[in-house]
């Protein structure tokens, strides 16, 4: 039942939103109002086994939703321009050191791994490639690996952000 | 006024940065740091493109208040978004695959995960 809500409710959300604008109740108009209940109605009812799927409801907590509306155009944009200029640069002067390193991500569920595999392919000059799944490491394809990192044998995930701690935002968030 | 010239410097730091990311793509030399420039280079592009029609959106939905704008507003928020999460999830199953598929990288310094044999 909780499943089928939850799901029902983020369906109707994402409804309203692609509406808005198209009447005079608040920003929507009753055809659309309706058409979006039955649709959420159906639905909550196929697609609840996919969306909850683990029985775990921490995610529709409002305080990580609202955290998560602040991760994306605050701290992750910064760590996003910062790489577009490095990458920026590397494009016009080709100097490049590229390589696969281990990162110790050191996250517990598997939204987070998501979160922080996605971080780090569109922020600091990484990219995420392949994931040990018995110790949730990520390999990550570095563009330019300085001297003392080649040696390491795995790195700490708050080491390749250089402004912002990301990773612990996305445990706050998600875990 | 101030909505056209906002419009227009975010056009231009979009192209630029897309313009960056084919160059990047025919410049470099293997499969994994062309996908850098593919993916940050082109995410951040088309963010900067889609900030300029969000700016050109409201400024009309205050002149006019025709509630499509908003919808186009709405809109392209949801397409940025979908647009940043799909083309990351796309980059990391493209290098996984080529990593798979014996493309190791090359020039690289060092490559922990060939190491690992995953």
């Amino acid at each position: 039942m909780i499943p089928f809500l939850i799901t029902a409710g983020v369906a109707f959300l994402f409804y309203l939103l692609l509406v808005v604008g198209s009447g005079n109740i608040l920003f929507w108009s009753w055809e659309e109002l309706v058409a979006g209940v039955i649709l959420a109605l159906g639905i909550g009812a196929i697609s609840r086994k996919i969306l909850c799927r683990n029985k775990n409801f921490r995610m529709i907590n409002p305080v990580r939703l609202l955290l998560l509306l602040i991760y994306i155009p605050g701290p992750f944009f910064v760590e996003l321009t910062k790489a577009n200029l490095d990458v920026a640069y590397r494009v016009i002067t080709g100097r490049i050191r590229p390589g696969i390193i281990r990162l110790k991500s050191g996250m517990k569920s598997d939204f987070a791994l998501i979160m922080l595999a996605h971080s780090i392919t569109l922020t600091p000059g990484t990219l995420s490639v392949d994931v040990d799944e018995k110790t949730n490491d990520l390999f990550i394809h570095v563009i330019n690996i300085d001297e003392e990192t080649q040696k390491k044998t795995a790195l700490e995930a708050e080491e390749i952000f250089s402004y912002m701690d990301l990773p612990k935002w996305i445990r706050r968030i998600a875990e | 006024m101030i909505a056209e010239i906002l419009i227009g410097i975010c056009v231009a730091i979009g192209l630029i940065f897309n313009a960056l990311g084919i160059i990047g793509i025919l410049r470099f030399p293997d499969v994994y740091t062309r996908l850098h420039a593919s993916t940050k280079a082109t995410t951040f592009g088309t963010i900067f493109l889609g900030i300029a029609i969000i700016v050109y959106a409201v400024a009309t939905y205050i002149g006019t208040a025709d509630g499509q704008y908003l919808m186009l507003v709405v809109h392209t928020v949801i397409a940025i978004f979908a647009l940043a999460i799909t083309n990351a999830a796309g980059s990391h199953a493209i290098a996984r695959a080529a990593h798979r598929s014996g493309q190791l990288p090359e020039p690289a310094v060092v490559d922990r995960l060939k190491e690992a044999g995953i």
